[in-house]
Order: structure tokens, then C-alpha cells, then sequence
């Protein structure tokens, strides 16, 4: 549109902006009352000693100085990025073979489908409550069927170099979520590019990786970066089934946030983590998309 | 789907396999097909059985729950219906833990919330894919970012702002807020209603139909199929809450169920693994009720969400 045709459109078009806005409005109110309302009242609280009973004080840098001292602070984040950095990629690579696999000519295929995403349906209490059950050290499922084999389970939750892995091992439970929608990008990859890689005599290893990942890489884009803003706030499961313990070895960042803002009433300390805590998933949500740049082929119109 | 939908890159467009049932998918041999079906079923059986183990263990009696080796039912196996009976009625009487009450506190807030969540996510998405306006280029996006804000960031003002409105300790702020719409539930009906050809507004607005009109009469009855996704995803969300009833609720007679389980198992110290595993599986059984009730809808629902651009 080069020259802007009537008067008309000009004078009437408050009237669309208005229009429109009033259509969004439930929206636009919510989120200045219950999104950027409490973002910028975070941000206040985070330069200040806040602990609800009495008005905030303003104490400068002082909660964010002391963050960077504080060793149980360090120890959830490094704990956090540790589970976040090995649940990703085993979570990924386990969700895009079992719907790679699900994706071949069989049958049953909605029966197999239906077992991997019905864990993903289990409340969040509820299947803390069955694993506590099934990971218990002296009773529990799991070390019964490894004694079968004759393998001495440890104490999953009771063994602080252990009670990590049984929650990156719980966690790829939860993996039925991606499998579904990776199933469903497999589906939509043309078969003629199959086809073709076969006239070409190509291997079955070499059609995945040239062309069914890069087929399917905005949709794994769009996972990982769904998981890490999901994973880096992990709280229900850890807070039930282990309280954070042994040692503090499954202390995660939000489990420390809560902690600080409603069992020590350190609100001012607790925003200046919730700060920390909105920084780091927009870095690595940056992060990631940028180093996807060159990975990520999407298919052109 | 805009930029999915062209392969022009290949100079071929193929129509895409959809089938549900064996129909689809890519051709194997043999013996590989074996080796998947293997692979499947084993990784089938791993996912259900820890559901499976869960209700197993509830239909037990307490010195059962440990046997070696592990069985499904009792023994003896003539029993099962009487001691399942038993355990789960232990559960829903017992004089500490209020289930009932639980379920029906959870049931209110679930209603409330899912009827302002859909109602409200499908205004505002009419906003964004119907009503010719220059603004929506720049709120949309800041719609969709709003989406990566964690929670636990806004959970202390949330709380601060909770309780100078005396919400806290009501139902308030677990099913309140959702009558302002959610992001991604907006994007996905905006998604959804630019599929409904544009013509049907112009020809029921030459019949003097206003917005609220076409809203009402033309894309919401055809929005019934993203409207239920949105309604049950929504309504799983509520029942499996557990941060949200925990900040905001601090009365046991408020508590939801995501509550009262965790309630039930602190509560009672030495925690009785049958009694406790009937009390997931009641609290577990009508989300797997709902999935087997609307499969499809689950499926197709999650499916979709992953291809969004």
C-alpha cells in the first residue's frame, strides 16, 4: 500500500484499534494485574528487606551480593541446571526414537501411544506418591526386580549420589508428552523425500539423520525450549519425595525460592531469586535458539 | 500451520500420512519390525506398570504390600473385592484427611476455572484472528512471550496482591485469574479459528451481523473441537495443581486434592503403602476416566500444540 487511499480509513481507524482492544481486554487486564503488575513489584521487592509482616526497606544490591555468597543458593542452582542439562537431551533422544519407532508400518500403534502418554496424565502428588513407593530402598518394586537379576538396588531416594538419577530416571516418565507431538511431525515429513533417499540407496541411519531430524527440527526446537522453561522450575516432585534431601543433593532453585518466601518470609530475598531464576531461562532460551540457527531447517513456501 | 504447509524446496507436495492405524508410516522388514514391536511393548509394560503396581498395591491387604514375590492381587485371590472395598473405604472415612470434601473442593474450583478459561480465551483469540486492527501486530507477540515467564517469579507479588484482596485462604486465586484468559490457550483458538474460512464473517456481516454476533452464532460453534481441548487440558491442569493450592490455601477444609494426598501421607508418618496407593489411584482415576473417555481429543490436542509456529 503506497499511498494511503482516504481520509476515511484514518478517521475510522481509532475505531477498529478500539474495536480490537476491547476484544483483548480480558486478556490485557490479567496480565497487567497478574504478569507485569507482579514483575515489576519482584523487581521492587528484590532490592529490598521485605518480610511481609512489615513494609519493604530498600537496601540497594544487598539480596543479590548476597545470593552470590550463599553456598545453599549455589548448590540448588548448580543442582537445577545439572538435572535440567541431563533430563533434556536423554528426555529428547528417548522421545523422538520411540516415536521414530512408532511411526514405522505397525500395528497397535494408538495402543503403544496411549501406554507412553498416560503417565504424562498422573498428578503431579500422585505419581511422587507411587514412585516413593516403587523406588523405596529396603521394599520397593524396582530393587525387588533388580535382585532378580541380581543386582543390589541402592537406596534411590535415601543416597545422595543417587537420589538425582532416580529423579532424571522418573522424569523420562514424563516423556509420553513428546512423544505424541514428535509422532505427529513424523507424520507430516513427505514420504516422496523417503522415497527418494531409497532411489538414492540410502541407509536407513542415513534417511534419519538427513532427512527425518531435519524434517522434524523446528518441533524439536520447540520442545527443548518448552522443557527447559518447565524443567529449570521443578518444585512438586523433589519438594514431596524428598524434601530436597539426602544433603540437600535434590535441593532444586524454586524449592529454595519457596522456602525463602513462605517458610523463612524472606520476600525481598526470594524475588531477587525469582529474578535470577527469569534471567537464566531467557538466556538460555536465547541460547538455545541461537545455536539452533544452523541446525533448524524450516521447510519454505 | 502457515509455514509447514508448502514443501516448494523439493518442488513436490505430497499429501501427508495421517492414518491412525498401521496405515501410515514407513515400510520395514521382518525382522526389524519384530525388533520394534519388542522394543514398544517393553517400553509400554515400563510406563503403565508403575500405574499398574499402584493399583495393585491398593487392592492389598497392609502385610500383602511387601510380599516376595511381588503379586497383582491378594491372596487369597477370592478376597480382592472385599479388601479393596476395605482399603478404599479406610481412605475415603478416614477422620483426618477429608477426601470427600477434598473431591468436592476440587471439583467447584475446576468448574470455575475451566468455564473462565474457555470463555475467556475465546474472546480474546477472536480479538486476535478476527478484528482488523493495527495494534495486535505488537501485542500478540508480547502475548506469546509472556508464555516463557516462569511462576515462581510472580508467586511472591502474587501472593503479596492475593492477600491484600483477602483471597488467600479462599478458592480465589486458584480459578479468578483464569477468567483473563491464558496465552497459550488464546494462541492455540487464534490458531484454530484463522482455519474458518473468512468468508462466512463477511456474509453474515452483510446480513447486519455485528462481531459479537459472528463470535456467537458463526466461529464458536465451530470452535467445538479447540474449545474441548482447551476445556480439558485446562481441567487436568487445575486437578494436578499442586504449587498454586499450596501457596494460596492455607485452611484444611479449603485443601484440593493435590493437598489432601500430600496431607494424607505426611500425616500419617508410617505411611501405610496400600491405604496410601488407594488414595493416589481415586485420586489418579478420573483423569485416566477422561483420557479414555476423549483419547482422540488428548491426542489430536497435544499433537497440534507441538507444530505451532
Amino acid at each position: 500500500m503506497s499511498a494511503r487511499p482516504a481520509k476515511l480509513t484514518r478517521d475510522t481507524s481509532w475505531k477498529h484499534e478500539a474495536t480490537g482492544l476491547a476484544w483483548i481486554s480480558p486478556w490485557v487486564i490479567g496480565f497487567l494485574a497478574f504478569t507485569a503488575g507482579p514483575i515489576v513489584m519482584s523487581l521492587y521487592y528484590s532490592v529490598t528487606d521485605y518480610s511481609l509482616l512489615e513494609k519493604p526497606v530498600f537496601i540497594g544490591a544487598e539480596n543479590y551480593q548476597r545470593l552470590a555468597r550463599d553456598e545453599i543458593f549455589v548448590g540448588a542452582l548448580k543442582n537445577t541446571l545439572w538435572y535440567a542439562a541431563v533430563s533434556i537431551p536423554l528426555g529428547t533422544i528417548f522421545a523422538i526414537i520411540l516415536a521414530a519407532m512408532l511411526n514405522t508400518r505397525i500395528k497397535a500403534r494408538a495402543l503403544f501411544r496411549a501406554a507412553m502418554f498416560i503417565p504424562t496424565l498422573v498428578p503431579i502428588v500422585a505419581s511422587a506418591m507411587v514412585w516413593s513407593w516403587l523406588l523405596n530402598g529396603q521394599i520397593g518394586l524396582l530393587n525387588q526386580a533388580l535382585g532378580w537379576i541380581g543386582i543390589k538396588g541402592p537406596d534411590w531416594l535415601g543416597d545422595r549420589h543417587v537420589a538425582m538419577w532416580a529423579l532424571i530416571l522418573m522424569s523420562v516418565w514424563g516423556a509420553g508428552n513428546a512423544v505424541v507431538i514428535y509422532l505427529a511431525a513424523l507424520q507430516d515429513v513427505p514420504t516422496s523425500l523417503y522415497e527418494a533417499a531409497d532411489l538414492d540407496g540410502v541407509t536407513w541411519i542415513g534417511k534419519f539423520w538427513h532427512v527425518t531430524l531435519p524434517m522434524i527440527s523446528p518441533v524439536i526446537l520447540f520442545n527443548v525450549i518448552t522443557s527447559i522453561i518447565g524443567t529449570l522450575q521443578v518444585f512438586a516432585v523433589p519438594y514431596i519425595m524428598t524434601g530436597g534431601g539426602p544433603d540437600r543433593s535434590t535441593y532444586f532453585f524454586t524449592m529454595y525460592l519457596y522456602d525463602n518466601a513462605f517458610r523463612y518470609l524472606n520476600m525481598g530475598y526470594a524475588s531477587a531469586m525469582a529474578w535470577v531464576q527469569l534471567v537464566i531461562i531467557l538466556a538460555l532460551t536465547a541460547l538455545t535458539f541461537w545455536l539452533s540457527r544452523k541446525l533448524v531447517f524450516y521447510r519454505s513456501a | 500451520m502457515g509455514g509447514l504447509s508448502g514443501f516448494g524446496f523439493f518442488g513436490s507436495v505430497t499429501t501427508v500420512g495421517k492414518g491412525d492405524e498401521g496405515s501410515a508410516g514407513r515400510d520395514i522388514g521382518l525382522a526389524s519390525r519384530t525388533a520394534i514391536y519388542s522394543m514398544l511393548g517393553f517400553v509400554a509394560v515400563l510406563f503403565v506398570a508403575p500405574l499398574v503396581w499402584m493399583f495393585s498395591t491398593s487392592i492389598k491387604p497392609a502385610d500383602q504390600a511387601l510380599s516376595t514375590p511381588p503379586r497383582l492381587l491378594p491372596s487369597p485371590a477370592s478376597d480382592t473385592l472385599k479388601i479393596a472395598s476395605e482399603n478404599y473405604q479406610a481412605v475415603w472415612n478416614d477422620p483426618v484427611v477429608d477426601f470427600p470434601l477434598y473431591f468436592r473442593n476440587t471439583l467447584i474450583v475446576a468448574v470455575l476455572s475451566v468455564i473462565g478459561m474457555v470463555l475467556s480465551s475465546a474472546i480474546v483469540a477472536y480479538g486476535f484472528a478476527r478484528v482488523k486492527w493495527r495494534g495486535k501486530k505488537w501485542v500478540f507477540p508480547v502475548m506469546l512471550a509472556t508464555m516463557m515467564i516462569p511462576f515462581p517469579v510472580v508467586m511472591v507479588p502474587l501472593y503479596v496482591i492475593f492477600k491484600q484482596l483477602g483471597w488467600i485462604g479462599t478458592f480465589s486465586p486458584l480459578w479468578i485469574p483464569a477468567w483473563f484468559g491464558g496465552a497459550f490457550n488464546i494462541f492455540m483458538l487464534r490458531q484454530f479459528y484463522m482455519t474458518i474460512p473468512k468468508e462466512l464473517d463477511e456474509a453474515a456481516r452483510i446480513d447486519g451481523c455485528t462481531h459479537w454476533g459472528i463470535f456467537w452464532r458463526i466461529i464458536l460453534p465451530l470452535s467445538r473441537p479447540a474449545l474441548t481441548v482447551v476445556a480439558l487440558f485446562h481441567f487436568i491442569g487445575v486437578w494436578n495443581d499442586f504449587l498454586g493450592p499450596l501457596i494460596f490455601l492455607n485452611d484444611r477444609d479449603q485443601f484440593t486434592l493435590a493437598l489432601g494426598l500430600q496431607l494424607y501421607q505426611s500425616q500419617t508418618g508410617n505411611t501405610p503403602w496400600h491405604l496410601l496407593m488407594a488414595a493416589s489411584t481415586m485420586v489418579v482415576a478420573p483423569v485416566l476416566v477422561l483420557f479414555l473417555l476423549a483419547q482422540r481429543t488428548f491426542i489430536e490436542g497435544i499433537a497440534t500444540s507441538g507444530l505451532k509456529e
